[in-house]
């Protein structure tokens, strides 16, 4: 079982006392614990089991503007010793840098709200492996399915953040994850693709059948695509592909970003990047939601920020060290967003689909073609020509490619989101990107 | 070596008596122990960020009966955790009636010497290094607004108990240097990032001011890319340079060629063995035995010694890469290309360093041979779908070619391809085979291993380069 909070803490303070012997002015420990039991199946049968039980600490010395930090895997409290009596003397070897410190006192969080992150119930490996025949037999269906591979994993965790100012606090979270990945053929073609589903509570999870027929589904619809020729073209973005969209977006708008100059959101701050329709929410009190906190991985508490108002960006994510830099507060977003996303737009997924007598929908992209430093976009893409609303024939072996300044005006959004990972997006379109093809 | 049982209250023989135990009625399976050391020191914005220490211990027990694997890891070695860890193994594995394969070849070749590149050099030489890196780029150009160079610094050691208590280990160094420079001139910005590394101290790659060649070609990178233009949308010849650009070989062929994809049969290059899949003159290989690359094993990480492969010979399919289950399945014998990152991952099989062999023609022949095409010279990574076959890379240095003549130099783009088909469209080799940097990290189900990459230059005589000018 995942170990309890006594048994963190303890390995915490004791790393706060010692460091503070050694002759640190400041300190900051994190230890966490996460236990992962995962069953995997493929072609209806049982491939392969995997338990994981994994400790870490992380440990951060000041003295002074001087910083450095040590982790390890291996808690015994001789290795801690060692390490940090290392991690003091690289401190001491580290150049000062005046904007290194712990978070302003009245930042941290204060109470920590029970957000229901965590589910008690045990889900023994023969019920995962109910679960997974269930569903294997619904993805297999199809004579056209030639391989199936899904999986079933329990996660608990349990974590402990404490630091010389008197912060400590931690708190356990759980999740129950399915996936179903599936292989069709035909005579011209091999196509894979996958459905998933992740929660913290296990009765959130969704049903074995729905998900297996869903991966099967969305993987021969993809059976003998076509290649079509280059041009400009209205882009849809599945909703799987769309939240990918605002991860760039949280990047370019990070404090490190900003404050090394190495983003094209720098100096955007109230002004207009997306149309007048688009809200941007980074929420973290959402019951059981993927990406809810009491407080970021310094200890401040994170309150809901509305990030893009009517199409204006209104702030950045911003942690201690760069808050500091760029003279701003944090704000909580050290670690990056809780859960973000889009608001709804106004059509609906239907009208959207039926804006344009003819688009892409995009279901899959390959590669890493974001740069933040320039916004240029270029990544590898399969989907679906859509005319008239109706999807037409499979499309691969294109690429799409824009600016993120000129994609992020062109945005329109349907109305159908929902809170299926940390990040996400409604069906999202975008119009005057460019498809290479043939 | 570490002595994994020093400080544990298991000894050595009562874990080869639990092993041995565990896996008596399994097909195959052992014990992994790891100790990694690692450092990263990090310079940014004219400053030392971060200087940070790690070190990692932990074991993966694996069992292995026909086709299905069990596995357990935790970072206590202690009586307990085993046990513990062995309960699981044998709750999965239950009523079998296998033969455990006590068969593992033997070699006495070292590919790397036993050293720790962190402490082979102070942490104030270090820091020394990154600071006239900073002042030294700083120095030589007053558009850069940002330098970030840091290094990685890591000691492996692993050990591997089989059944019976047969011990192999291995002790792995590693190192990466990386600078990457931000220009910015009439509003424009663009970044150029070049790294080396391998499995050697640091000094082997930084001594006699060697750094300033790293940070010499990241800016350079960068200088081209503030010149460049959009780049072209549509399928074009495209001529690749020799080393990096060998990631389009990784990409399209190498992860199609791994074991497991091949036996459930979802790569495309299932039922291709002994066909041909590649122009005549291709020849690719995996190599793990090329003395202290990135992509280098002694031992895999089932302890197979590592070989040369060759994957495609003269254009004709001969050798996927196996690691043991699949081997076995497949009824032939391991390539010693079982990998996994670290004790938290099952091993799976991978590439090491995977090369295309030099031909006899000159890069110049290709560009003269082109009317409308690119020249594609570095690469920042790819990615590629194996059930399909299309794969992409992204081109971080590329310039247009028109009529035989390299022009100005084009933004980044991906290119799209189809793996078991872009070989055939090879239509020239160089004789300029390069190995990359040494700076490679593959990705497969969420594992990491580092990896090298080489070939000469060569001509494509049609691809899709994914630019905004239609």
């Amino acid at each position: 079982m995942v170990k309890d909070l006594e048994f963190l803490e303890k390995k915490a303070s004791y790393c706060l006392g010692l460091a503070k012997k050694l002759g640190a002015t400041e300190s900051c420990v994190i230890v966490n614990n996460s236990v992962s039991e995962t069953v995997n199946f493929r072609n209806k049968k049982l491939d392969e089991s995997n338990r994981s039980d994994d400790l870490g600490i992380n440990i951060t010395t000041y003295i002074g503007k001087k910083k450095s930090s040590i982790s390890s895997s291996n808690l015994l409290d001789d290795n801690l010793n060692i390490l940090i009596e290392k991690c003091i003397e690289t401190t001491k070897n580290t150049p000062e840098d005046e904007f290194n410190s712990l978070p302003d006192k009245d930042l941290l969080a204060k109470e920590v709200k029970d957000l229901n992150l965590y589910d008690d119930t045990h889900i023994e490996n023969d019920q995962k492996i109910d679960y997974l025949k269930k569903l294997e037999s619904a993805a297999s269906n199809d004579k056209k399915i030639i391989n199936t591979e899904s999986s079933f994993t329990q996660n608990k965790s349990n974590f402990i953040l404490a630091n010389t100012e008197g912060f400590c606090d931690g708190y356990k979270t759980s999740s129950f994850t399915a996936s179903s990945v599936t292989v069709a053929k035909d005579e011209k073609s091999m196509e894979r693709d996958y459905e998933y589903s992740s929660k913290c509570f296990l009765e959130d999870l969704d049903d074995a059948e729905e998900l297996g027929k869903q991966a099967a589904d969305q993987t021969i619809r993809k059976l003998s695509p076509k290649k079509i020729s280059s041009e400009k073209i209205a882009i849809i973005f599945d909703k799987r592909i769309a939240k990918g969209m605002l991860s760039t977006f949280a990047s370019a708008i990070s404090s490190s970003a900003i404050s090394r100059g190495t983003s094209f959101l720098k100096e955007k701050v109230n002004q207009k990047i997306f149309p007048d329709t688009i809200n941007v929410l980074d929420k973290p009190d959402i019951l059981k939601g993927l990406g809810s906190r009491n407080f970021d991985s310094e200890g401040v508490k994170t309150e809901t920020l509305k990030l893009v108002e009517k199409g204006i960006l209104k702030h950045y994510l911003i942690d201690t060290y760069n808050g500091k830099k760029l003279k701003l507060k944090s704000n909580g977003r050290c670690g990056g967003t809780s859960n973000l996303y889009f608001e709804n737009g106004n059509v609906s997924f239907k009208d959207l689909l039926n804006s344009k007598s003819k688009s892409l929908y995009i279901t899959e992209t390959i590669g890493h073609g974001s740069n933040i430093v320039t916004g240029d976009y270029s990544v590898g893409a399969t989907g679906f020509l859509v005319e008239n609303g109706e999807f037409k024939y499979p499309i691969n072996e294109i690429t799409i490619a824009g600016n993120f300044k000129d994609m992020f005006q062109n945005i329109t959004l349907a109305n159908d989101l929902e809170f299926k990972y940390a990040t996400n997006s409604p069906t999202m379109m975008i119009e005057g990107m460019v498809v290479a093809g043939k | 070596m570490s002595d994994f049982f020093e400080k544990s209250d298991l000894s050595r023989s009562e874990a080869e008596n639990i092993i041995s135990d565990t896996l008596q009625k399994c097909d195959d399976g052992e014990l992994y122990l790891e100790n990694s050391k690692s450092e990263s020191i990090l310079l940014d914005d004219n400053k030392i960020k971060n200087s940070s220490y790690n070190s990692d211990l932990g074991f993966g027990f694996r069992a292995i009966s026909d086709e299905v694997v069990a596995y357990s890891h935790s970072n206590e070695i202690s009586k307990n955790s085993l046990k513990q860890s062995s309960e699981n193994l044998k709750s999965t594995l239950k009523s079998i009636k296998g033969t455990y394969n006590h068969e593992i070849p033997k070699s006495n070749k070292k590919y790397y010497e036993n050293i720790n590149p962190i402490e082979q050099k102070s942490l104030n030489e270090k820091i020394k290094i990154l600071n006239e890196v900073n002042n030294y780029l700083r120095s030589k150009d007053d558009s850069i607004k940002q330098v970030t160079a840091n290094f990685l610094g890591e000691q492996k050691s692993v050990e591997i108990i089989r059944s019976g208590g047969e011990t192999l280990t291995d002790v792995r160094p590693l190192i990466r240097f990386n600078v990457s420079v931000m220009l910015e001139k009439n509003g424009r910005k663009e970044t150029g990032v070049y790294g080396v590394g391998g499995r050697q101290s640091y000094d082997s790659y930084l001594k006699d001011d060697k750094w300033k060649s790293v940070c010499d070609e990241a800016l350079r990178i960068a200088s081209v890319n503030l010149e460049s233009k959009p780049a072209p949308a549509g399928e074009m010849k495209v001529v690749l340079g020799p080393g990096w650009p060998a990631i389009l070989i990784h990409e399209a062929v190498g992860h199609g060629l791994e074991g497991d994809f091949n036996r459930k049969k979802t790569s495309a290059f299932h039922n291709l063995m002994g066909q041909k899949v590649a122009s005549e003159g291709v020849t690719i290989v995996d190599d793990g035995t090329i003395d202290n690359r990135r992509g280098s094993l002694t031992i895999d990480d089932e302890g197979t010694p590592t070989e040369k492969t060759v994957l495609i010979e003269n254009g004709i399919l001969k050798n996927f890469m196996q690691d043991r289950l699949n081997a076995r399945l497949m009824k032939t014998k391991s390539t010693g290309s079982g990998r996994r990152e670290n004790y938290r991952h099952i091993v799976l099989p991978r590439m090491r360093n995977t090369m295309m062999l030099s031909g006899n023609q000159t890069q110049d022949e290709m560009i003269k041979a082109v009317d409308k095409g690119i020249f594609a010279v570095s690469f920042g990574g790819g990615q590629v779908d194996i059930t399909s076959g299309k794969f992409v890379f992204n081109c971080t240095e590329a310039y247009e070619i028109v009529n035989g003549k390299i022009g100005s130099p084009i933004k980044g783009a991906t290119l799209i391809g189809d793996g078991p088909s872009i070989l055939k469209e090879v239509s020239m080799v160089g004789n300029d085979m390069m190995m990359d940097p040494g700076i490679g990290t593959c990705g497969k189900a969420g594992q990491g291993v580092p990896v090298g990459v080489a070939q000469p230059s060569i001509l494509i005589n049609k691809m899709t380069v994914g630019g905004t000018k239609l």
